[in-house]
């Protein structure tokens, strides 16, 4: 009983940072990935510089490893939200690291659809902005949701570093009692409140994918 | 209605440049079914998709009813597009969409009104006899169906001409004949103009009125399809017509023909070729009967190109003292095509 009251305030504060920064990751994450979809060569509204400049920006953003993120980005937080420790503060570097990698898993599910429906799509008088609402995204939409998925999934393991850095949820948790104190067991049951977030949020995005994909 | 006047098209590549299209002059007449023939990366798919800008032309001049295609403002072109129809060999259709949805596509891309939209997809689906599969998707459809849709969907925005690439090319034989007939009935109860691209000259056999060959990037020849079957100029349209008829000579035969021993020095082997009504008349009994020489018929056929009988016939004429070369002189005069294949060296008085 104990222990689940310990666990409950971290695991809400968990899902917080993480939800929070999805919503923001799905914000920016899915138009910049159509943007450097649809700007890249021969595609519906090619434009290089646009696309080498975004392109370089999620790469560089990809390439920092989430703890050293983390420390560069404490003055551009406490900047934003006045402190650089707490759940509101994590979000801050949840949501940079995660925006670009949603851009990719975006811009991979975009260029999945085929040239051809694109094409035919552009011969009966389509313009770019048509062709990216009622083209792109709707035949995009099942990789696009197992795209989102991924990231929430990927966000829960980062906001576990985040914790561990100062920023409360489970992480910290599990730092504060199970490493420094040798509680063992709560360390133990960290971990399984995570592994069934994971195992849900999985469940749940491959069941709205099966959804849309219906009848495909 | 389409005239293309020195279109070419040049892909540059790091490896250099390919050119697609070399000076094509095409001229497609109003409401007529123009087929366009030619090998894999003839360029016949870049041809088309020069002809609605989809591929921007490097040089040369593309109308359509009076526009001027190359130099249309972007949002020109969009306006444009809307009323020439495009049909493609895999479809092209939305998954995402179920068939009704499908077909309203290029109404919703302009701007229809859902009342409208909902009236005109009726039409269309029983247009294409597509009624029952409303709701189904394109992944519970056949190829044939799928196609269906396809012509639907081009169709929607009441377009001027249709555009059709390797329409049939992923149908089997039955079903391509069902489409066909389906494209010509469009042709002619909406009085659309149709051009198709296709590797298969029984496509073209079956429905155009008028063909251009393509070859290498360049027309090599060009006509109504009956004066293309029955004087063709080129070895590539000669190929492509013995793969759907039997009016050029097989190899085989050609082969027997050389080394045929010929009766006498006035023995020859000729070649008739003919068109229309003359099929129905006895041509070779009024010869033999006329002229006292002897046929033998080496080789015959007659197919139909649509409406129109068509044949060849090889025959052997033997016979002395000028009867062969009477008897040459008269099917010239009854307007069939005649080619002394063998012989000729005896010949030279005609
Ligand atoms: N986007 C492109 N970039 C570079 N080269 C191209 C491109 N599209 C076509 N080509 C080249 O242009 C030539 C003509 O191609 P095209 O697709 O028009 O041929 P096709 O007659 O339609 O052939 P198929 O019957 O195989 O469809 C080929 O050599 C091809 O490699
Ligand atoms: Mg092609």
């Amino acid at each position: 009983m104990q222990i689940a009251n310990l666990l409950i305030e971290p695991t809400v504060e968990t899902l917080y940072m993480v939800f929070t920064a999805t919503i923001f990751a799905t914000v920016f994450g899915i138009p910049l990935g159509i943007l450097l979809m649809v700007t890249d060569k021969g595609q519906i509204l090619q434009n290089l510089p646009i696309n080498r400049i975004f392109g370089t920006i999620v790469n560089v953003l990809r390439s920092i490893p989430f703890i050293i993120l983390l420390f560069l980005l404490i003055p551009f937080t406490r900047l934003l939200v006045g402190k650089a420790i707490g759940t509101t503060a994590s979000i801050v570097p949840l949501s940079i690291a995660a925006v670009p990698f949603m851009a990719r898993l975006t811009e991979t599910a975009l260029r999945e659809v085929d040239k051809g429906i694109i094409e035919a799509a552009q011969s009966m008088g389509a313009s770019p902005i048509q062709i990216i609402k009622k083209v792109l995204i709707p035949e995009s939409l099942p990789s696009i949701v197992s795209g989102i998925t991924i990231t929430i999934i990927n966000l829960v393991g980062y906001s576990a570093m985040a914790g561990a850095m100062g920023g409360g949820g489970l992480g910290d948790l599990a730092v504060r009692y199970g490493y420094q104190r040798f509680k063992l067991d709560i360390m133990l049951y960290t971990v399984i409140v995570l592994v069934v977030i994971v195992q849900l949020i999985q469940a749940v995005g491959d069941f709205i994918v099966k959804q849309i994909s219906k009848n495909r | 209605m389409i005239y293309i006047e020195e279109l070419t098209k040049i892909y540059p590549s790091k490896y250099g440049d390919v050119k697609a299209l070399d000076g094509i002059n095409i001229h497609v007449k109003k409401n007529d079914i123009f087929g366009v023939i030619g090998l894999s990366g003839a360029g016949k798919s870049t041809l088309l998709k020069c002809i609605n800008m989809l591929e921007t032309p490097t040089s040369g001049s593309i109308t359509i009813d009076g526009i001027e295609m190359t130099t249309l403002t972007p949002g020109e072109l969009k306006e444009t597009r809307k009323k020439i129809g495009m049909i493609f060999q895999h479809f092209n259709l939305l998954s995402s969409r179920s068939v009704r949805g499908n077909i309203a596509f290029p109404l919703e891309i302009d701007g229809v009104d859902k009342k409208r939209i909902d009236k005109r997809v009726d039409e269309l689906l029983s247009l294409v006899g597509l009624t029952d599969k409303a709701q189904s998707f394109p992944s519970q459809l056949s190829g044939g169906q799928k196609q269906r849709v396809g012509i639907a969907r081009a169709l929607a925005n009441n377009p001027k001409v249709l555009l059709c690439d390797e329409a049939t090319s992923a149908l089997d034989p039955q079903t391509t004949l069902s489409i066909l007939d389906l494209l010509r009935d469009i042709n002619k109860k909406l009085g659309i103009t149709i051009v198709l691209i296709t590797h298969d000259m029984n496509v073209i056999k079956q429905i155009c009125q008028n063909v251009a060959v393509i070859d290498n990037s360049k027309v090599v020849e060009q006509g109504s399809i009956l004066e293309i079957f029955s004087n063709p100029k080129t070895k590539t349209a000669r190929d492509f017509i013995k793969s759907v008829s039997f009016s050029e000579i097989p190899d085989e035969l050609q082969k027997k023909i050389d080394k045929l021993e010929l009766d006498s020095s006035e023995g020859i082997v000729i070649k008739i070729g003919f068109v229309g009504k003359i099929t129905a008349k006895p041509i070779i009994s009024t010869l033999v009967k006329k002229f006292d020489v002897d046929a033998n018929i080496l080789y015959g056929n007659i197919d139909y190109i649509q409406d129109t009988p068509f044949g060849t016939l090889i025959i052997e004429l033997k016979g002395n003292n000028g009867r062969t070369g009477k008897a040459l002189e008269y099917l010239e005069e009854l307007g069939v095509s005649v080619d002394v294949i063998r012989g000729s060296e005896h010949m030279e008085h005609h």
